[in-house]
């Protein structure tokens, strides 16, 4: 030390961000909408909680994405229902779901009104209106690191030092850029490092993926491009025609239109067997699907739009089974690992549990108006069976029960928004009332030896026909499904679907 | 399971015992890999729009009102009984313990069956091969 000199260093500001590392009930991973969706649940059920997230502010994926800056979800600014009614979140599939008036509707107040579909930066203040006005605390900045187990607890060990708990929640995101081990995918950029567009004009472009990120560059890059080739080995499926989500969104079918009319975009059913560079950019070396047969193309610029991985460090080394390219975990119908208890998922995650997959139509898990109903579910679940918190089931009248069922089925937001995925269902108790045992996974209440009850929930057939359906278990079992006629405005408050309801529950009310 | 390594997988199951790599490839991409945690139902006996599952690893009973009747594992297919005639199972598929598989939605068999003729063929021996030994069980 030097002699006769003080050295003076700043003294450390004392940490003032929520949640130090300790020990609590949960911990939840992640301030994207899952994360963030969760976490108000367990507040509001009162199970302690400490909220973390390596980001510096909340809006997970949407603090960068969709490239293009536009979402793929609307929001209708005016629709049937009023803003702030549990029905109205049916026509706005970007807004969290609260309780208090100040915590609904969020995402309709903060759009300039140009689009249905919110900006990227309209969805990320969003969320970060939510988190405000909601009084919910995050510590930012903090990395999830590491995972292990003291006995039936977990011990998370992050960038700001360890935290201990009974139960954690991962809304971690399926945000791992992925790409092939294909030869030559290492000269190319993911998805994720597309450059500004103008900075591909007049180039000869390729892009590998035929799902929605592939048409979003495509779409996005036409006005620059001077050629743009997308390839994948399967064909192309556009929503309209699967009848769900599942395939190209309308937003994105310009390049397609292009395709078809000869309009200098190309697009192949090839698998990719090398990339290379050549003197004039790449050459990009395909087997064709339907043929066998070697195809090469030369281009200035290759993007991988070849998906995502969920980020789940060494959670699988810990017990967490993983399947499929994006590494879901293997999940029980309520978002809980199916081989590592007492480790929960929220967010894009839950995508991994199927649900029925009627008619090949999958869930909408993978979007913000699937995932929170999926997260507030999981949540009271977890909050009920581990905390022992009483969740009402209120008993429904036996001369009410018809009209509510034909309400949900006309009105509720998460049977709408998630086809034959989400049910509302009622149960008969030991004193023969009828509970209303709320949201709940379909595929749980068809599976699962519970009490008698009825669900129903919305489904879409091959036809694209939409009408209710419900289940009615009798015995533990359900032994088959009571479908309901379509209805030309999806009104089923008319007297002969009151009736056909009414014949349904009859059994369960002992008239049958 | 990345796509390389699913497209491996797939080479070694007999349904797809005739595909090259590139139909591997695009099979692998069509269908899609679940999983699926011990007792739950993948088919269910009376319920409309099931799909077609080919197991990849697990095992699952075939139980008709309850009743087990069969088991299936790794490489055996379900599900195209109830697709092709259009009509729902009329037997429950239950995991029995943890199960992963490749699923396509019913109406995607069709144009994927025309697709690959050879699967096609290889799937009417398995439902040829039942047949017959449903009709020896009954003789």
């Amino acid at each position: 030390m030097p002699h006769g000199r003080t050295v003076l260093s700043p003294a450390p500001r004392p940490d003032e961000r929520p949640f130090p590392p300790g020990d609590y009930p949960v911990v939840v991973v992640g301030s994207g909408p899952g994360g963030i969706q969760a976490a108000y649940t367990l507040g509001r059920l009162g199970v302690g909680y400490a909220h973390i997230s390596a980001d510096p502010v909340p809006g997970g994926m949407f603090r960068r994405f969709p490239f293009f800056q536009r979402l793929l979800s609307w929001t209708k600014p005016h629709a049937p229902q009023p803003r702030g009614s549990r029905q109205y979140e049916w026509y706005d599939w970007n807004s969290l779901v609260g309780e208090e008036r100040a915590h609904q509707a969020v995402m309709p107040e903060l759009m300039d009104g140009t689009s249905d579909f919110p900006s990227r930066p309209e969805m990320e203040r969003g969320i970060a209106t939510f988190v405000a006005r909601t009084g919910m605390a995050i510590r930012h900045d903090c990395r999830w690191e590491s995972t292990r187990r003291d006995g039936e607890r977990f011990i998370l060990a992050t960038s700001d030092g360890e935290y201990r708990c009974d139960a954690v929640v991962f809304a971690v995101g399926v945000a791992e850029p992925w790409k092939p081990d294909t030869p030559g995918f290492d000269l190319v950029p993911h998805y994720v490092d597309t450059r500004p567009a103008e900075t591909y004009a007049d180039k000869r472009l390729f892009i590998v993926g035929k799902q929605n990120s592939g048409f979003e560059l495509a779409t996005g890059l036409l006005a620059q491009a001077s050629r743009i080739v997308l390839a994948s080995p399967r064909p192309a499926s556009l929503s309209v025609n699967l009848h769900s989500l599942g395939g190209i969104r309308a937003r994105y079918v310009q390049p397609w239109e292009d395709s078809n009319l000869g309009n200098g975009v190309f697009i192949l059913n090839a698998s990719i067997e090398r990339v290379e560079r050549v003197p004039n950019g790449f050459a990009v070396h395909t087997r064709r699907s339907d043929t066998g047969e070697p195809f090469a193309v030369e281009v200035d610029e290759v993007i991988a739009a070849t998906g995502f991985q969920c980020p789940l460090r060494d959670l699988t080394e810990l017990g967490v089974t993983t399947f499929g390219q994006s590494k879901l975990p293997s999940m029980t119908s309520w978002f809980e690992s199916a081989t590592m208890p007492g480790i929960y998922f929220a967010g894009t995650i839950g995508q991994g549990v199927a649900g029925l997959k009627k008619f090949g139509i999958p869930s909408n898990s993978g979007a913000v108006h699937g995932a929170r109903y999926n997260a507030r579910m999981m949540a009271r679940r977890l909050a009920e069976t581990r905390f022992g918190v009483a969740i009402e089931r209120p008993i429904v009248a036996p001369a009410d029960i018809v009209d509510y069922l034909v309400e949900e089925i006309t009105t509720a937001p998460e049977l709408w928004n998630q086809k034959s995925y989400l049910a509302r269902a009622l149960t008969v108790d030991a004193d023969g009332a009828m509970r209303d045992a709320g949201i709940v996974p379909l595929a749980d209440f068809v599976d699962s030896d519970g009490p008698d009850g009825v669900a129903v929930t919305i489904e879409t057939n091959d036809k694209g026909d939409i009408y209710p359906i419900a289940y009615v278990r009798r015995g533990g079992r359900v032994s088959g499904e009571a479908p309901l006629d379509p209805h030309p405005l999806h009104d089923y408050r008319d007297l002969e679907h009151r009736r056909r309801m009414a014949d349904i529950v009859a059994p369960l009310l002992g008239q049958g | 399971m990345s796509q390389n390594d699913l497209v491996d997988t797939m080479a070694g199951l007999v349904l797809f015992g005739d595909l090259g790599r590139p139909q591997l490839a695009e099979a692998a991409h069509t269908f899609t890999e679940e999983a699926f945690p011990a007792g739950q139902r993948i088919l269910r006996q009376g319920f409309a729009g099931s799909g077609f599952y080919v197991i990849l690893a697990g095992e699952v009973a075939v139980r008709i009102d309850g009743e087990e009747r069969a088991r299936l594992g790794k490489g055996d297919f379900f599900g195209e009984m109830s697709i092709l005639l259009g009509e729902p199972p009329t037997a429950d598929i239950v995991a029995i313990g943890p199960l992963r598989v490749l699923q396509l939605g019913g109406p995607d068999l069709e144009a994927f069956l025309k697709r690959h003729p050879m699967v096609m063929y290889r799937m009417l021996l398995s439902v040829a091969r039942r047949l017959s030994n449903a009709n020896r069980r009954r003789s």
